[in-house]
């Protein structure tokens, strides 16, 4: 076919109105939210049902176009940024009906392009909890949760993305449906297609149905935070309350830069001297939350904490977490390019990695913020650069390599929850191997022989 | 400007701006057009990404790329949600204002724009002869609203519900000087209703001036009320811009006042932030021009801020049964930060019970011409809106913006609504005419 006959063939699966040919619409499908090259695609287009969105990849596949699945694309690692200027985007927003919130087995259905906050509003109304809650959870679709395996601030205790997915249901190269998992707690029928599925990025299915595990949300909770003069005490704090078997939902780190930026930004009275903020907090039970909540004070002040502070009421828990929300717009706005990364380290060696980090600061002359979970290990070095400075932008790609280096140096992972994608897909082997590399790339070639699903991605080509 | 060069030239003085979208695309949470299409050219990001790619020329199509930015509220939702702190709202004008430069505009903007708006005379006795032509043309439809539609098929206003033009402007019986000499300790105020106001919902000015009047506030009312630009601003005309800034500011520079008071949102939100933005583009004697401007900013008031935060007017305890519910207007409160005095004023009247909307702060869907050239999305974004008042079970909606105040009748309208929709002034001038007693205030006289 030649290329008109395609357009028109796109047209008349998903309708005129949802197929974007100009230039100046595919541009503005050309990015996501990592710092990296834009590649503008071929087509846009924007199916409607389950039907289309078969029918769509099929089309795809018989005329060997690459296919970028893109929700909100505000993908970190350049995983919904078009593989070539052939690929067609597949917008997955005419895709976000929540198709049933089962209160009785404690489940929900829902399209991929349903946006996470939504969803988790929509559970909430039902006396039920949705707990991974991504930083960009108030734009994220859900299918590109699952094709990221995104995590959040609730990771330590709750999971991530991946503890919720009991089935998806997902098109194949050839647009048949494959159907995998169940709404059952229980289920060991055919291989774990769900599982292999989750943080494929794109490049193994194009979902068109997930379905989503539901639990009670916690009683009560308690915020609470605590100010350090040194990174290790924070540190020894973070280790000491898990040894004591608690486990805070959340378990927040800010660096001195961090603090300071807003500090800065918000004024709202942050220890611009503390090297390290631990902001935590606990849930579940109210006798447990009471009990977990004193004993978590008093752990900090035995480990040296300067201060120690629990939120009284609902307006003091909210303005803890909201020098945790400042912290990303707040580094944001002191130069225009931000690099924000999500290397993962073992908590016991977050001291270790947070020294790392300044030291590349250093090496490389930049300004570098850390903030992050420190419960689960994953930090947020966030680079602060001008892409337009060649010069300093290149120090920032060496300390970008020095960052992963010691990460995995410290038996860490490359990403926490932002993915591989297009950034991290050179470092790929050092954490992993050659055999994951070409066994990887052997199981894409069976389950998409034209190599048409975001190609290029995680494992090159 | 014909040239292309010169295009990108002008486009490339924004970079600065451009390259601090960090592409995060928060702002897709809060894009009420955005949340219609799920389009990226109608959202922040897709349009920065637009005009950035025409200042770089890895786009050579200014048209399409103005026809994109055109697609948009001007609500500023994107710009208060902006974790970087990008001036999408400054940077969109600007866009507008360089490929109109470029491109030219079209006849008939040309005709309203500079046969018009920029003659304020001229406006007038328009606005004054279609207000007494209109009547044939048109039937009442909704008593409470006293809305009406077109009787003919009409192109331009469509299915609108809409509201009569006054048959005289109202500044022009209501023009009054200050009283000579100044007393001491008295506030002075130039009242500046704005077109809206003026020309169509003359009972909020009215309304305004009771309570000027009660509080013994010294006004002044000009013979003339020219446009405050932003119509033509956001159609990328900034020479009738320019000169309509000017105009107002010739009429203001040699009065000896304390406050520029607006029951306009919009006005207000354009002379306080838009005026000093595009200071660069009122043309004039420049470093003067800029002067007087940041000296009309410092003293440039919404009335429901100047009452509560100058006059001291404070809210009671409401006695009646009745409800109101409040709709932030996107000038207000994201532009301004103005959400608290509004219903402080409400809330002044003590016989109104505030029961709050969902999503108060969300657009109704107006944004001035965005609802002449885009009436379906803007119905569709408005039926939000409609919504969520209706849920209220309110007896009356109060905006402080005749804009939103007028596509808030015309959806109660269609939907055959008997909600009273009023600006918050208006309830607080009846709760005074009915000597219910006023909000107690710290300046009363």
């Amino acid at each position: 076919m030649t290329d008109k006959q395609v357009v028109r063939r796109f047209e008349q699966i998903v309708g005129a109105g949802n197929v974007m040919a100009a230039e100046a619409d595919r541009q503005a499908y050309a990015y996501d939210a990592a710092v990296l090259d834009s590649v503008v695609p071929a087509l846009v287009v924007r199916p409607e049902t389950m039907e289309q969105l078969g029918q769509v990849v099929a089309l795809c596949n018989e005329n060997g176009l690459p296919l970028t699945v893109r929700g909100s694309g505000t993908n970190l690692s350049g995983g919904t940024i078009p593989s070539s200027t052939r690929s067609v985007v597949v917008v997955t927003n005419g895709l976000a009906r929540i198709l049933e919130i089962n209160t009785e087995d404690l489940y929900a259905v829902v399209e991929p392009g349903v946006i996470t906050a939504k969803f988790a509003a929509a559970v909430a109304e039902k006396g039920l909890f949705y707990p991974p809650d991504p930083g960009s959870q108030a734009v994220s679709t859900l299918g590109g949760n699952v094709a990221e395996n995104a995590g959040g601030l609730r990771g330590l205790k709750y999971g991530v993305t991946k503890d919720y997915v009991m089935g998806v249901e997902f098109f194949d190269v050839n647009g048949e449906l494959v159907k995998s998992g169940s709404r059952t707690v229980k289920c060991a029928t055919g291989f774990n297609l769900s599982d292999l599925m989750v943080g494929s990025e794109g490049l193994l299915g194009v979902f068109a149905r997930i379905v989503l595990k539901l639990i009670p949300p916690p009683k009560a909770s308690q915020a609470m935070t605590a100010v350090f003069d040194s990174v290790e005490k924070a540190s020894e704090t973070v280790s000491a309350i898990i040894a004591d078997r608690i486990v805070p939902c959340t378990l927040e780190f800010l660096d001195n830069f961090t603090i300071r930026t807003v500090e800065d930004f918000r004024h709202a009275g942050l220890p611009v001297d503390a090297e390290a903020l631990l902001l935590i907090e606990v849930d579940g039970h109210p006798a447990e939350v009471a009990e977990d909540s004193e004993k978590i004070q008093e752990i900090c002040r035995k480990k040296g904490a300067v201060s120690v502070q629990a939120a009284a009421n609902a307006e003091e828990k909210d303005l803890i977490w909201q020098a945790r929300r400042d912290a990303l717009p707040a580094l944001a706005r002191l130069k225009p390019t931000t690099v924000l990364e999500d290397a993962t380290v073992p908590r016991s060696r977050i001291p270790d990695m947070v020294k790392k980090i300044k030291e590349i600061s250093q090496t490389y002359n930049l300004d570098i913020g850390t903030f992050g979970h420190a419960g689960d290990g994953n930090l947020h070095p966030t680079i602060l650069t001008d892409k337009r400075n060649h010069e300093e932008y290149a120090r920032v790609e060496k300390a970008i390599d020095d960052i992963f280096e010691a990460a995995l140096a410290m038996g860490g992972t490359l990403s926490g929850e932002h993915g591989i994608g297009l950034a991290k897909r050179k470092y790929m082997e050092k954490e992993t191997s050659r055999g994951t590399i070409l066994y990887s790339r052997m199981l894409k070639q069976t389950f998409d022989p034209k190599n048409i699903l975001n190609p290029g991605k995680m494992i090159g080509e | 400007m014909a040239d292309i060069a010169e295009l990108v030239r002008l486009l490339k003085e924004l970079e600065d701006d451009l390259v601090s979208c960090t592409r995060c695309g928060m702002c897709q949470a809060v894009c009420p057009l955005y949340g219609e299409t799920g389009r990226e050219t109608d959202v922040a990001r897709g349009k920065l990404v637009l005009v950035e790619n025409l200042s770089q020329e890895i786009l050579d199509d200014p048209e399409a790329v103005k026809e994109r930015l055109d697609r948009c509220l001007l609500c500023g939702s994107c710009a208060a949600a902006c974790p970087g702190g990008v001036p999408v709202l400054d940077v969109f004008l600007k866009a507008r204002a360089i490929i109109t430069g470029y491109l030219g505009l079209s006849p008939i903007k040309k005709a309203i724009f500079r046969g018009f708006l920029s003659n304020p005379d001229r406006f007038d006795s328009l606005m004054q002869w279609m207000g007494r032509l209109q009547g044939p043309f048109t039937r009442s439809v909704n008593k409470t609203l006293g809305s009406s539609c077109a009787r003919f098929m009409s192109p331009v206003i469509g299915d609108r519900h809409f509201m009569p033009i006054a048959a005289e402007a109202w500044h022009k019986k209501a023009h009054k000087d200050f009283s000579a000499p100044r007393q001491s300790g008295q506030t002075r105020v130039v009242f500046y209703p704005g077109c809206l106001v003026d020309k169509i919902l003359p009972r909020v000015a009215e309304a305004a001036m009771e309570v000027f009047a009660f509080h013994g506030v010294d006004v002044y009312v000009a013979a003339q009320a020219p446009c405050c630009g932003i119509p033509a601003l956001s159609a990328g005309d900034v020479q009738t811009f320019s000169h309509l800034v000017e105009k107002n500011i010739r009429i203001w520079q040699d009065l000896d006042f304390d406050y520029l008071v607006t029951p306009c949102a919009t006005c207000t939100s354009t002379i306080a932030k838009l005026w000093p933005a595009m200071d660069a583009y009122i043309t004039g004697d420049s470093g003067k021009i800029r002067e007087q401007i940041s000296g009309i900013v410092e003293k440039t008031r919404d009335i429901n801020a100047f009452l509560v935060d100058v006059m001291g007017v404070q809210a009671k305890q409401p006695a009646g049964s009745e409800t109101v519910t409040y709709h932030d207007p996107c000038h207000l409160k994201k532009s301004l930060g103005i959400a608290k005095q509004p219903r402080t004023i409400l809330g002044a009247s003590g016989s109104l019970q505030l029961s709050e909307m969902s999503d108060a702060d969300r657009c109704c869907g107006m944004g001035g011409s965005f609802n002449l050239a885009h009436y379906e999305l803007s119905k569709k974004i408005g039926a939000k809106k409609r919504d969520a008042i209706l849920a209220t079970g309110a007896d009356t909606v109060a905006t402080g913006c005749p804009a939103c105040m007028l596509q808030i009748i015309d959806l109660l309208s269609h939907a055959q609504s008997k909600i009273r929709v009023c600006h918050p002034i208006e309830v607080y001038a009846q709760s005074l005419r009915q000597s219910a007693g006023p909000g107690r205030t710290e300046n009363q006289k």
